[in-house]
């Protein structure tokens, strides 16, 4: 299954329904804040980066996934006690590099996502920590083989996620 | 303009990214007080936190559902045990309260205030940040309910965290092991002071402690209550490691009592309250009002008391309160003839309370009025260290010591471990034969002579 390059003209758009663009994300940030309680090892996970993801490879709109990624960001930040911004802008970031490359690739095949989830999961990373160290000012340790490993993890989740997000979206 | 439309895209990206980084700068410049998200955290806290506590709610009635009508296996059980356990505590905290009634004399000498908690209130936590930078939870107790920010959150186990932000009927709790969280912390036997701070790993280490210190690994770390949020002497876990750290400091990991990834009902301090010591006035249960209750009663002998026993004393098999259970004193009846007489085996046998070797270790407890400290130099074979009946300058009973294999014969391992329980009353000084080896508690060094009423 390899990544195949297509043009911009062969490329599937797909929307989303309004209950599908409003409740999914909410769903997965609640689902976030309430599953690690229950299972700890969840919070190694990041819904809403998945989300996020999804919906971007989806529409293949640069800017309907930077907004979406910055909102569900926003959100994911309103319920940490952190300053309001570290997830969004690396949500922002991530949504639009997702649905720019989106356009350029492939992104039907679980393979292509698969990679594709941990590749963004790693800039989503880099990006939160360059911020909450240089701008915020937070203590954080970076370790290769752990964001790598969560990235595999999030990747294997996230290719059960795009299915699912399959199921809601309509073609234009 | 086409190059604004060829680049629109980029254009609103770093349009975007420059006005989050701008709000993200502002806010870290701004102080909390005056919070400028608070509105959107409003918002996001409105929208998440009324499905989780739903959800909570639906999980927690459907446990009770099934604990409290279909599972009830092994509740006999565990009524037994937790009875048990009971009187265990209650002994226990009979020893112990003679050790706090002693403090707080010391301290209203030294004219100490002591803080306590006064009031708590019990909330459930419904969910999290969502977030492994930022360790903190949501419990479903807010302004309505009387929450503060800076309250302290505490399980039975040990201290959770402080309430940092508090909205209608949520409020969020930064936890301990967080690492923008402090909390003032000094080591139990050593009371050396540090800071207790999280690290961006979720470790939990206590900053500040200079590296010239020993610090034993599994020494309990209690709160100081400097940091005028948790109250002093709350548990909050106990060292696991101690290295060298940057600077002149240790660097000492903490294992929180607490357990922080399960956590599912809190305690909110919701008021700490700070008085002057004072001893107590009320007199406190005793040891021997305890067992008294437990033990079978058993008509009294009246040739017991024709022999010259002084009213009070215990008759065979049944300790009155105030009068003598195994392993403890008889009271004092001044002026009598009565020679004191050692109990007879059934005496021993109808206590049946392990618990009470702890009577025994807090030293004196079944006098009503004195204490006198043990005197193994005089004492005689065949008592148990710490037991002595009180002067009689007027009486000249002579006391006498239960024979050992009167106490062997008992089920009561107390009464094994005290043989010689004294049960008259009137005597002079009893000698008491000490028998560390065979005390379970280690006798306390006690005042000489006190005036207490327990």
């Amino acid at each position: 299954m390899a990544i195949t390059y297509t043009s911009g003209e062969q490329v599937e758009v797909y929307r989303f329904s309004v209950p599908a663009t409003v409740l999914i994300p909410l769903t997965a940030v609640f689902l976030q804040a309430w599953l690690p309680l229950r299972f700890h090892f969840f919070s190694n996970f990041d819904l809403p980066l998945l989300v996020t993801i999804g919906f971007a490879t989806a529409r293949r709109s640069p800017l309907a996934g930077l907004f979406t990624g910055g909102l569900i960001g926003i959100l994911q930040d309103a319920l940490t006690h952190h300053p309001i911004g570290l997830y969004g802008i690396s949500k922002t970031v991530v949504g639009f590099g997702a649905s720019s490359l989106g356009i350029k690739l492939d992104v039907e095949n679980a393979a292509s996502r698969f990679l594709l989830t941990i590749f963004f999961y790693v800039v989503h990373e880099v990006v939160y920590f360059l911020i909450a160290r240089g701008l915020v000012g937070l203590h954080m340790a970076w370790s290769w083989p752990h964001e790598l490993l969560s990235g595999v993890a999030n990747a294997l989740l996230g290719v059960l996620i795009f299915m699912l997000l399959d199921c809601v979206k309509q073609r234009t | 303009m086409d190059v604004l439309g060829r680049y629109r895209n980029l254009i609103v990206l770093v349009g975007v990214l420059f006005a989050q980084v701008l709000g993200l700068a502002v806010q870290v410049k701004r102080t909390t007080d005056t919070e400028p998200t608070r509105l959107i955290r409003i918002w996001a806290v409105g929208t998440v936190t009324p499905l989780e506590r739903t959800l909570v709610w639906v999980q927690t009635s459907t446990r009770n559902v099934w604990h409290n009508y279909f599972y009830l296996r092994g509740v006999r059980a565990e009524n037994r045990s937790l009875k048990a356990q009971i009187e265990r505590m209650n002994l226990e905290q009979v020893r112990m309260s003679q050790d706090a009634d002693q403090a707080r004399r010391l301290q209203a000498l030294l004219a100490f205030k002591e803080q306590f908690i006064s009031h708590t209130m019990a909330a459930q936590v419904i969910g999290s940040s969502g977030s492994e930078l930022s360790r903190a939870v949501y419990i479903d107790k807010g302004e309505s309910d009387g929450i503060k920010p800076d309250m302290a959150v505490i399980t039975a186990d040990g201290i959770v965290g402080k309430v940092l932000r508090v909205y209608g009927s949520t409020s969020l709790v930064l936890l301990i092991d967080d690492q923008t969280s402090g909390v003032g912390a000094i080591l139990d036997k050593t009371r050396l002071q540090g800071i207790l701070r999280g690290r961006p790993s979720g470790e939990v280490v206590l900053e500040k402690v200079m590296s010239d210190e020993t610090v034993p690994a599994g020494e309990l770390v209690l709160t100081s209550g400097g940091d005028g949020i948790f109250p002093k002497g709350l548990r909050v876990g106990r060292v696991t490691k101690v290295s060298p750290g940057s600077e002149l400091f240790l660097n000492i990991r903490v294992h929180p009592s607490a357990d922080l990834s399960r956590l599912e009902e809190v305690l909110v301090v919701t008021k700490i309250d700070e008085r002057q010591a004072e001893p107590e006035r009320t007199s406190a249960a005793r040891a021997v009002d305890i067992l008294a209750e437990r033990l079978p009663t058993v008509p009294p002998k009246t040739e017991n008391t024709e022999k010259g026993d002084a009213p009070g004393a215990a008759a065979p098999g049944t300790v009155a309160p105030g009068a003598v259970a195994p392993g403890t004193v008889a009271p004092t009846t001044t002026g009598s003839d009565a020679k004191p007489k050692a109990a007879p085996p059934e005496a021993s046998a109808g206590s049946g309370a392990p618990a009470a070797r702890k009577t025994l270790g807090a030293g004196a407890t079944g006098t009503d009025g004195m204490k006198v400290p043990p005197k193994p130099e005089n004492a005689e074979k065949g008592n148990a260290p710490g037991m002595v009946a009180p002067a009689s300058p007027s009486s000249e009973a002579k006391p006498k010591a239960t024979p050992p294999q009167a106490s062997a014969s008992s089920g009561a391992s107390a009464a094994r471990k005290a043989p010689g329980v004294i049960t008259a009353a009137g005597t002079d000084v009893m000698k008491v034969p000490p028998k560390p080896a065979k005390a379970a508690v280690e006798p306390k060094p006690q005042p000489p002579v006190e005036n207490s009423p327990h």
